[in-house]
């Protein structure tokens, strides 16, 4: 296990050195400084509107689509980061001949594929968790809105991120650096867009479109999370504001059960075992 | 005495192409082994299956006794390859140290010192290794190769980049290392250099050793070269022991004698003839 942290530490120190979180705090404190703009511009149009109109909340409604949207942008960037801190792991590094000298230290493939993994999964998780929480504050500060749940959101958020980093840890295994990047943020896309698609099949009663997306929701379970989140946030709305809600451009996410919760993790543990045979076997 | 390395039967294909056809060779303790052959003949390979980084397709290799590729192995192992980059955001010193954790060394600051002493870059240590030149950092993995004191080193081209001055610092380093007892594995191309320090040599090609032994025993005695005072003149059929009886015999006969040289067939002589078959 002190090799894992060796690894992870070593990893990390390089982020550091390299400025890679300087860079992602300054872009993030950029993207947080908007959002507030945005969020005050939009509570400030609400409050002329009044408190409830026809039983809609509009504080709610504001609330839940802005906080929905930063939602999407947090993921995002936690892709970005994920994508960048291991698109060249293994084959990358191995072509560069970074790696061949540390494994031939009494260290194993499996360990650094862990310290790895831990470092980047780990940041990236820690890191959409705050920014999703100061995207949550920033809009109870101007809109006086909280949503219904924040750490199963958040959580979910968090583990979405990790499975993506897992995944672009994987295909550094098989790929080059390069069309590992493209090849994760095309299932990225992937996965977004069949969310989509599942609430405009949901919205139009179109139970083959709704089967597709769930079946890519199971197939790449970060977006199952990343749905079951925008679900969270207004899972105790009800009456006219919940449906207000549904017609919204985040309306027809879904919550998520233990199910989906039990086949995230034992995702990780299967794109783990796929990338350390796939590593176990290659010629470095 | 178990060997620091033993390989038997080693073959390596990639696809159609076959790298190593069955190469058996064992390098004892404290041993320096050369190990000579053309661009592609399959040293690389051979050194990297001792690594644990290439798998073998059959056959097998063994460090200190322990399988290639393991813990155990791993443990009693330097390596510096052929094409090797490190961090270049690091210092020298930061290197050695994760190194030194890797390898679980003790060391500390110590190790660290002596060993940057030892490749002369002692005053490199807090330097980045971006900023330093292709043999700096060539020395700076010779260091990185001794951390936690080897019994097995396994150096693939170790002086490409290095000027005359490097080479010689090379060529002391390794000989302290025969004196402390590490067996070197020497991957080179450069034949004067193997033949000055290597104990035995083996010559691959095509996949296979095609010839192996001691500097010494590869070359071929080449006759006795005499210096007169009507030139150099080559006995080629005479041998070391019969340079009295020849002086003897010139002085007799009148002839004044400047100087005697034994011949011998240079290490490249025996690697051509080994590689191309050339005499």
């Amino acid at each position: 296990m002190s090799a894992v942290r060796v690894i992870a530490a070593f990893t990390l120190r390089e982020s550091v050195r390299r400025r890679v979180f300087v860079v992602v705090a300054v872009l993030t404190v950029a993207f947080l400084v908007l959002y507030g703009l945005g969020t005050w511009q939009l509570y400030s149009d609400v409050d002329d509107l009044g408190e409830v109109v026809a039983g809609v909340d509009p504080k709610v409604i504001t609330g839940a689509t802005i906080l929905g949207l930063a939602m999407f942008g947090t993921l995002f960037l936690g892709t970005v980061l994920a994508v960048f801190l291991t698109l060249g792991a293994v084959r990358g590094d191995a072509e560069r001949g970074l790696l061949q000298p540390l494994l031939v230290r009494p260290v194993s493939r499996r360990t650094l594929l862990l310290g790895r993994f831990l470092a980047a999964g780990g940041v990236c998780a820690v890191y959409v968790a705050l920014v999703f929480l100061a995207a949550a504050m920033i809009t109870w500060a101007f809109g006086d809105w909280w949503p219904d749940r924040i750490v199963g959101p958040m959580l979910g958020l968090a583990l979405g991120v990790a499975i993506i980093a897992a995944l672009s840890l994987a295909g550094s295994v098989f790929l080059s650096s390069t069309a590992n990047g493209i090849a994760v943020f095309m299932v990225f896309g992937a996965g977004l867009v069949a969310g989509l698609l599942g609430q405009i099949g949901e919205a139009l009663s179109s139970g083959t479109v709704e089967s597709a997306a769930k079946a890519v929701s199971w197939a790449l379970p970060f977006e199952g999370l990343y749905q079951a989140a925008l679900a969270g946030l207004t899972v105790d709305t009800i009456g006219f504001t919940r449906l207000a809600i549904d017609l919204g451009p985040f309306g027809g996410a879904e919550p998520a059960g233990l199910g989906l919760w039990a086949w995230s993790v034992a995702y990780l543990a299967l794109v783990g075992v796929v990338a350390l045979r796939g590593f176990a076997r290659r010629d470095l | 005495m178990t060997a620091a390395l033993s390989v038997s039967g080693l073959r390596k294909t990639y696809g159609s192409v076959q790298a190593l056809v069955g190469v058996d060779l064992e390098v004892g303790e404290g041993e320096l082994f050369g190990l000579l052959g053309p661009n592609g003949a399959g040293k690389s390979t051979l050194v990297k299956a001792a690594c644990g980084l290439v798998h073998p397709s059959a056959g097998t290799v063994a460090v200190c006794g322990a399988p290639a590729g393991s813990a155990e192995a791993h443990a009693g192992l330097g390596y510096l390859a052929e094409l090797f980059r490190f961090p270049d955001w690091c210092t020298a010193d930061e290197l050695l140290q994760l190194h030194q954790r890797l390898a679980g060394s003790g060391g500390g600051a110590a190790e660290r010192a002596e060993l940057l002493e030892l490749v002369g870059l002692s005053e490199a240590a807090a330097r980045r290794i971006g900023t330093m030149s292709k043999g700096m950092q060539q020395r700076l993995g010779l260091a990185q190769a001794l951390v936690g004191s080897p019994r097995l080193l396994l150096l693939d081209e170790p002086t490409s980049a290095l000027d005359p001055a490097g080479r010689r610092t090379v060529r002391a380093l390794l000989e302290e290392l025969r004196s402390r007892g590490v067996a070197v594995l020497l991957n080179s191309h450069l034949l004067s250099e193997v033949e000055l320090v290597c104990d035995r040599v083996a010559i691959i090609a095509r996949g296979a050793v095609v010839a192996a032994g001691s500097p010494r025993d590869l070359s071929r005695p080449g006759g006795v070269e005499v210096e007169t005072a009507a030139g150099p003149r080559v006995l080629e059929a005479a041998s070391r022991t019969e340079v009295p009886r020849i002086v003897r015999e010139l002085v007799a006969a009148g002839e004044e004698v400047y100087g005697v040289r034994v011949l011998r067939s240079s290490l490249e002589d025996a690697y051509l003839e080994a590689v191309e078959g050339k005499g």
